[in-house]
Parts: C-alpha cells; structure tokens; sequence
C-alpha cells in the first residue's frame, strides 16, 4: 500500500499497533480539514507490527495526549520536505479531562464542573491516579 | 497556607513536631489555653460522625477559640445542590480553619483549592481519615516510646477501612516496621497498597485470615469494624460483619507489652470484657485525638 510523501506536515510513527485509533480521535484529527492517513498493523523490524498517522499539515499537537496514550511514538515534522525528527515523548505529569474518573465514590461523581484530573503516579507502569480518590485510570 | 488532606502530606519530621507539640499539650494544658483566642474553627460534617466532631470542637475550644458548623448535610446548602467549592468559599470567609467531612472521596482537596483558609480532612468517605492517623501515631508513639522497629497487626475489614490505609502509608517510612494484615478473603488491603506502599518500599508484610497464628509477635494490634455504610450489599455485610472478635481468651497468648488499638466506634469486634485489660489502649487513643488535633489546629493556624 502506498501513501504518497509529505511536503509539510506531521508523521507519528512507531505507534503501538492498536493505539492509532484512540490517538486519532483524541487528537481530534477528524476534525482537520487536511488530508490525514491512518495505517494500521503496518510491518515493523522494531515492533513487529506499528501504526502510523500522516497529517498533511503542520499543526499544533497536544503532546500531553501523546504522553498519555503513546509515549513511545516518534513525531516527526516535515517542512519543505525536510525531517524534523523531535525530541522523545514523556508521559504528563498530570492529565486534564482525557480521561473521567469512573469511582462512583469519588467527588467527581457528583460535582459536574469539576475537572477531572489524574496524576502520573508510577512511570514505568505507566499508572494514572485520579487527584481525588486515588482510583487508577484504566 | 497549608492543608492536611492526606496524612503523606506531612513530612516525618512535621509529624514527630506534631506528636511533641501534643505531649507538651498533654503535659501544660494551661500553656495552650488562649493561643487561639478570637479564632474559629468551622465544622463542616457532610456525614454523621461522634468522635471526630467532637474532638474538633474540644480541641478548639481548649485552645480558647470558638466553633461553628453543621454535623450533617441535610442542615447544609449542599442540601439544596449547592457544591462543595461554592460552601467552603463563603466558609472560608467566616472561620479562621475548616475541618470537613464529607461521604464523597477528594470532597476536601476540592475544599482546599477553594477556602481560602486552611482546610483539614476530617474523612472523605472509604478514602483518607489522616486525623485518625496522627491520633493513632500519638498514641503509638506514647504507648510503646517509638515509631520504629514495631511488628503492627491490622484485622478486620481492611479493604474499606480507610484509617488502616493511612496507618500503613504512615508507618512505611520508618526503619523495620514489619505489618501482619488479617481479614477475610473479601476484605483484604487494596492491591494499590501492597504494590505501591508495601511492596515499593520493601516492607516486611504478611496476610492471613488467621488470627490466632498472628498474636503472638504482635507489637501492635489494630482491630477495625466492618462498617455497614461502605457495602453496596447489605448481604455481604451481614456474612462478614462477625468475621473477628476480639476475646480475653484469644489474647492469652499475646505479649504482655501489646497495644490494642482501634478506632472506634466499636460493634462487637471487641469483647466488652477486653476493655479491663491493661493492653487495651482505645480509650486513651480516643482521648489522645483531642491533643494532636489541638497541636495540628496551632500548626495550620501559624500559631506560636
């Protein structure tokens, strides 16, 4: 399958197979009036099977979303046709209204307006905590 | 400004300031009568509590300040929908420190972000109690002479029982506690505790349902109450509720220097009849919760 080169825009590559999807919607992409490809368990030395997305556009990513859902992708700009390899990716320290805190003991069940907020409270396991109850986002 | 929300927040060196401060109490209340006159303290009690309430409102009262508030929510405007941020703003412009209990879990850290004034969780539903964590140090601290090298027992409903949460996160920073948790297979501690305190810190810690086998290394022994208002199913309560109880005979085998602590209040986990041991120290524990929270109102407060 071919998706042709990009002149100026965004490539996330090295997407855990599976996570596209979540990070597609979540980035909002179907939203962008720009062409963006989504490829899904495509062949990888490294990973045995990856996804990737290819936005035809510069555009301003939430990297705390990145963080959350893949901290193991790679972004790469391109401008002019020329690579930009960034930076790694690192978790978010804390995650704001990403995700919802489903304990129904928790404040946040009963109170609308709060934001949910959650903490990164183990990095190598990569767990997320609700700053309320302390429930693990799942 | 600082807030008491969870009992980590506090630094070892803070709580053993807390604990002298409190003995100090203990030992010249005369000293402490007026440190906080022409300062209030508000109650806010979203939830039925005796002990807790009241031994707020002593402390309070004992450091020569006054008290205000409600013990329980219908008499509160969250009756009528009104949230916790919005009450503890307006709260926060009549009372000096709040102390709050709520049903709902984080309801206090939300309070905090919003008072204006300090504010102290006095419980938020199964979550944290950290007052009863200070109150349990004190008396732990008072009874045996150290916080350190201690083998602690915690029976009964450990899945729920948020007081045995906080003691455990409390005593896991210091040298060689080793921890004994007895409960039934359904209330056992959390796995995010044994994981991320217990085990992340290398504790020494073993589970049983047993506890007879337990007794006689015990140093400590904090019995709890299986407690109704946590079950979704009032038949899972009604199966576990008797699980353990505590008898003059099971406590024959245990050391003579052992500390029976519990929380209160008590159902029927402890005999009546062990209240006549000099090992039972729950009362005295009830009594101490007035001293530190005394010494914790002067710390929040800044108060020399």
């Amino acid at each position: 399958m071919i998706v042709n080169p990009i002149e100026n825009g965004i490539v996330l590559d090295h997407i855990k197979a599976g996570n596209g999807m979540e990070l597609y919607k979540a980035l909002n992409l179907d939203k962008l009036g720009s062409t963006v490809a989504l490829i899904i368990n495509a062949d990888s030395r490294k990973m045995g099977k990856k996804d990737i997305i290819k936005i035809d556009e510069v555009i301003d990513l939430n990297f705390d979303i990145l963080g959350y859902i893949d901290p193991d992708v790679t972004v790469n700009v391109i401008k002019n046709g020329k690579n930009e390899k960034l930076a790694k990716i690192e978790p978010p320290q804390t995650v704001t209204n990403l995700i919802h805190c489903k304990n129904p003991r928790c404040i946040t069940s009963t109170e609308q307006e709060l934001d949910h907020v959650f903490k990164l409270t183990d990095r190598e396991n990569m767990v997320y905590r609700c700053i309320y109850c302390e429930t693990k986002a799942k | 400004m600082k807030s008491l929300i969870d009992i980590l927040d506090l630094s070892v060196n803070e709580i053993d300031n807390l604990i002298d401060t409190a003995n100090d109490i203990i030992a010249n209340p005369e000293k402490y009568a007026h440190k906080c006159q022409g300062k209030k303290l508000a109650t806010l009690f979203f939830e039925p509590s005796t002990r807790t309430r009241l031994s707020f409102e002593a402390a309070m009262y004992e450091l020569g300040g006054n008290v205000l508030g409600f013990s329980e929510a219908q008499s509160s405007s969250s009756s009528k929908g009104e949230s916790v941020a919005d009450t503890v703003k307006v709260v926060g412009y009549y009372a000096d420190i709040i102390a709050m209990r709520h049903p709902k879990e984080g309801a206090p850290l939300v309070a905090s972000y919003n008072a204006g004034v300090p504010v102290i969780n006095a419980g938020d539903g199964g979550h944290n109690h950290p007052t009863q964590t200070l109150t349990d140090l004190l008396t732990i601290k008072r009874e045996k002479g150290r916080l350190d090298n201690l083998t602690v027992g915690f029976c009964g409903d450990l899945k729920f029982g948020r007081t045995v949460h906080s003691l455990i996160g409390a005593l896991s920073r210091y040298e060689n506690v080793k921890i004994v948790l007895v409960s039934p297979k359904e209330l056992t501690v959390p796995e995010y505790i044994k994981k991320e305190v217990l085990e992340a810190k290398n504790i020494e810690f073993i589970e049983t349902t047993d506890l007879e086998s337990a007794m006689p290394d015990l140093d400590i022994l904090y019995m709890t109450r299986v407690q109704r208002e946590r079950f979704f199913n009032e038949q899972d309560y009604i199966r576990l509720k008797d699980s353990y109880i505590l008898t003059p005979e099971k406590l024959e085998i245990a050391k003579n220097d052992l500390c029976i602590l519990h929380p209160l209040p008590r159902v029927n986990e402890i005999k009546v009849a062990v209240d006549k041991d000099s090992r039972a120290k729950y009362f005295e524990q009830a009594k101490n919760g007035k001293y530190i929270r005394m010494a914790l109102i002067l710390k929040l407060l800044e108060v020399e």
